[in-house]
């Protein structure tokens, strides 16, 4: 079947299987390898993206269910050579070690402060549950999204 | 070695991070070659089974499919799975890459589909009709030890793959001489490792130059290389091993899989490039597990609390085969269970066994884990007994920082530390006799509060290579280019430990170099020199000091260039900020200055060797042993059994700091897994060896609201055995905090008769005890 995508601003039309889950469209057909399979169950969320503007699991999602929607990869965040306010969090915040989570919860953030854009700490751990990081024990994820959340009012 | 200190002990940003934050990494997967191939793994559904016959007729026919390959096609053709690990008397069974004609555990390789795309091998893989006949399963580690126990591997007649004794001191003694001895079984549980990035390989084969590349998830490439080479049959100068970007270790990726050797075999077969992704529930069923030991501590103490003996009668649970150090992790539980304290005798008796499940191996901590666990447990267990404050049993029992470097009952020489001052420090940051007062209020209300303390000691920076199977060495080289920019290639192989920025932090100060000219290369056995790689807490310790010491004589190099250039003798010259002055007119040379002088060696000296570059291979003498005290608050809900955890406070040793932001962060991530796996985590098999934790909606990695914001501090007491006086950080979070929370959690549950609960300290549990 035919689908287009918009990925990051750009169109991608494909021929594809109707099984083609959409995180594989991402990372086999538009070439954008920043997004990370970590699970295939939706827990880990190392695969999210923003569909939309909403953040969601691209492992359990048929890329058909995205047709005509407006994907944001972690690819797609960074301006003109700057760093998106999220990304400069998590770097100053040391919210990542081995970087394998760190595109899926820097999007989730996104998501996550564009529907409440000033969290408190509870709400940032709650709204964090569907990401899971081996590294951090999480207090410097929650740290960045506090962060994310000061720069972007700002 | 002196310098001005501008990047170490600085909390310096990562350079590792902007490719990371903008998904500009690469890990395995995300390596791209034309015409990639890929692999899907067909595993046994069984736990012990014989292969009667594998059809793959239909699967052949599938679309999309290249080749497939069972135990069959690769007899004899690609060596066994090594295990590296010495023991006397240790049975090693072959462990072949593919099942021949039997399999031992749910999850064992059973044949590789070769497709144009990983659906289409998917699908073959679901047309294979493999036909098993089930063999009765040995699941249980107990009951693996005992006669009658269905033997796994029938040409040992046995399920016991060796026994090892480790201690000294009159044992008898001890306990003839003790008012009390204390005795608890503990079940240390299994667990899983988890890295986010599960495992991953990818082989490239050049027919015309017999080049073999391999990409792989692993934080050991050069040990991969020369086991690889020798399972294929290859030279090993002609396969090259790279870990790219890895998403995590913990231990788990400390191998050598069976995937690696069968994806060089199969490049090698049709001469195109091949990958295999793990799944996740591939991970949890065929990717190394950790802990599993079943036991009974016994302590022998005076009645003032003075420990006079400790012995350690336990079962380790192998699994089916022999990973690369799976008989060697129990071995590090017997040198660690002195604890910090002092215990004149010590035995461990520890009977390793084999299981139909999937092998053990090191993860995060490595035995170590187990034997903080145990020591920790009893002296709370003996803390109750004698009606002590468990902090003062501690105490009583500490070495003092003169004692140093401490002997213990196991043979061991602990190079530094002062245990009292970590834990006087966590004190009055947790406020012990406040958080006591609190305990006492809430139990007076009807409500279940615990407070939880440990005193940790470790072994890191392995190692002596006397105690290590393939030698504890570390390698460095350190090259200044002509243009002045630095290059670092190091043996070490991190995968998340943040040492591209730490290092570079060592060099600029060393070298008075700016830190962006400093670029850390690792991972590439083509093109760094053979190391040993990132495991045991040895980055900085082992890796970083040979990093020192390269870049030491890479100064010494230059300035004796830099003398002869400048007309100067070399002893009045002083290298500060990058800079060699004092030259005789007031002249002098930037580094950068010498680094090009050196290339283009038009006026050096009589031997002078042209180029700026030195390499150190640093053997340490001894471990270093971090140490510290952790202590945790904890409140447990009476009607759900949820443990909410108050407070954690963790005081840690890790001696001298070269980036106190990674090494708070190693700290965090390590306490982590140790609540993980006091509170959630368990590994669980059935009777029939079926894994019932096989996905990530079973096996409970904690996520970010069931951790609490962990406050931390430290002390210094630098280690004598490295120049940095670094003693490394890796684990031990992950060490000092699973008896800390066992012990919070189990002291909330003391009105309610309860001595000792096995981890993990799940609600369900903990309800049932407060019914």
């Amino acid at each position: 079947m035919k689908i287009t995508l918009s990925i990051n601003g750009t169109n991608h039309e494909a021929d594809i299987e109707p099984r083609l889950l959409l995180v594989h469209f991402i990372r086999d057909l538009a070439g954008l390898t920043g997004t990370h399979i970590g699970c295939e169950t939706s827990i880990c969320g190392a695969c999210t993206v923003l569909l939309d503007g909403k953040a969601v699991k691209s492992c359990t999602l048929l890329a058909a269910q995205a047709d005509g929607g407006n994907i944001t990869t972690v690819e797609g965040l960074a301006k003109d050579g700057a760093l998106h306010p999220v990304q400069e969090a998590f770097w100053e915040c040391h919210g990542l070690q081995c970087g394998y989570c760190t595109p899926g919860m820097i999007m989730t953030t996104c998501g996550l402060l564009k529907a409440n854009p000033q969290p408190t700490e509870e709400e940032i751990r709650h709204g964090l549950e569907g990401n899971l990081c081996r590294c951090t024990g999480y207090q410097n994820i929650v740290a960045s999204v506090k962060v994310a959340a000061e720069k972007l009012k700002a | 070695m002196s310098f001005l200190a501008k990047y170490i002990g600085q909390k310096v940003k990562r350079t590792e991070d902007p490719r990371l934050i903008q998904g500009l990494g690469h890990y395995v997967d995300d390596i791209v070659l034309a015409d990639t191939q890929s692999v899907v793994i067909l595993r046994s559904p069984y736990a012990h089974a014989k292969i009667n016959a594998i059809d793959v007729s239909a699967a052949r026919m599938s679309p999309g499919v290249v080749a497939i390959y069972t135990g069959a096609d690769v007899a004899g053709k690609i060596g066994n799975v090594p295990c590296a690990a010495a023991l006397p008397e240790l049975k090693v069974p072959p462990y072949p890459v593919l099942a021949q004609g039997k399999v031992i555990f749910a999850g064992q390789p059973v044949a590789a589909i070769v497709a144009k795309d990983k659906y289409q091998a998917r699908d073959a893989a679901d047309l294979i009709e493999v036909d098993y006949e089930p063999m009765d399963v040995i699941a249980d580690t107990e009951r693996a030890a005992q006669p009658g126990a269905p033997v796994i591997h029938e040409q040992f007649g046995t399920n016991i793959a060796f026994h090892h004794s480790a201690g000294t001191g009159d044992i008898d003694a001890a306990f003839a001489q003790a008012d009390r001895v204390i005795t608890q079984k503990l079940n240390h549980q299994r667990l899983a490792p988890i890295s986010i990035e599960p495992r991953g390989v990818l082989a490239q084969y050049f027919p015309g130059e017999g080049q073999l590349n391999l990409w792989s998830s692993t934080q050991i490439p050069h040990l991969m290389r020369t086991q690889v080479a020798i399972m294929l049959g290859v030279a090993e100068n002609k396969v090259r091993v790279v870990a790219p970007e890895v998403g995590g270790g913990f231990g788990c990726k400390l191998n050598v899989y069976a995937e690696e050797a069968l994806l060089g075999w199969i490049a090698m077969q049709i001469k195109k490039p091949v990958k295999w992704i793990e799944g996740r529930r591939e991970n949890l069923a065929g990717t190394i597990h950790g802990r599993s030991q079943i036991g009974t501590v016994q302590v022998a103490v005076k009645n003032d609390g003075t420990l006079l003996g400790l012995k350690y009668d336990v079962i380790a649970d192998m699994g089916a085969y022999l990973q690369l150090l799976t008989p060697a992790i129990p071995t590090l539980t017997g040198l660690m269970l002195s604890g910090c304290y002092k215990i004149p005798a010590i035995s461990m008796q520890c009977t390793g066994v084999f299981t139909n499940k999937m092998s053990t191996d090191a993860y995060r901590g490595a035995g170590r884990p187990e034997a903080t666990y145990l020591v920790e447990r009893l002296m709370n267990c003996v803390a109750q007994e004698l009606g002590m404050d468990p902090i003062d049993l501690r105490r009583k029992n500490f070495p003092k920082p003169e004692e140093f470097p401490f002997p213990t009952a196991t043979g061991l020489f602990y190079d530094s530390g002062d245990y009292e001052q970590a834990l006087e420090k966590a004190m009055k940051m947790a406020d012990y006799q406040k958080m006591r007062e609190e305990q006492a209020a809430a139990r007076a209300e009807g409500r279940v509060m615990g407070v939880g303390v440990s005193t940790y000691v470790e072994i890191c920076a392995m190692g002596p290579s006397a105690a290590l199977p393939a030698g504890g060495w570390e390698s460095a080289t350190v090259r200044v280019e002509p243009t002045g920019k630095v290059t670092v290639l190091t043996g070490i192989s991190p995968h998340g430990q943040g040492e591209e920025t730490a290092f570079a932090q060592i060099v600029g100060d060393m070298l008075g170099v700016d830190l962006d000219d400093v670029l850390v290369i690792h991972g590439d056995t083509a093109i760094v020199q053979y190391g040993i790689g990132t495991f045991g807490s040895r980055g900085l310790a082992v890796g970083g000091a040979a990093l020192a010491i390269a870049t030491d004589k890479v100064v010494k190099k230059a300035r004796t260039l830099a003398a002869h250039l400048l007309g100067a003798d070399e002893a009045s010259l002083t290298f500060e900020n990058g800079r060699f002055l004092g030259a005789p007119d007031d002249r002098s040379m930037s580094i950068q200055e010498v680094a090009l002088a050196a290339h283009t060696a038009a006026s050096i000296p009589e031997d002078f060797e042209p180029g700026l570059m030195a390499t150190h291979f640093f053997e340490p003498k001894n471990f270093t042993f971090p140490s510290g005290t952790h202590i945790a608050q904890v409140e447990i809900d009476r009607e759900t059994g949820d443990v909410k955890i108050l407070r954690y406070i963790a005081v840690d040793d890790c001696g001298n700091q070269i980036n106190p932001m990674i090494v708070a962060g190693q700290v965090h991530g390590g306490i982590a897994q140790g609540l993980a796996q006091a509170l959630f985590e368990e590994v669980v098999y059935d009777e029939n060896g079926q894994l019932l934790t096989g996905e990530l909606m079973d096996y409970a990695v904690p996520k970010a609201h069931q951790l609490p914001h962990y406050e931390l501090d430290h002390t210094v007491t630098p280690s004598p055995v490295n120049p940095l006086g670094a003693k490394g950080v890796g684990e031990a979070g992950t060490i000092g905090s699973t008896p800390c929370m066992a012990n919070a959690v189990i002291d909330a549950l003391a009105p309610f008769g309860v001595r000792h609960v096995d981890m993990p300290l799940r609600p369900e549990k903990l309800w049932r005890l407060m019914k």
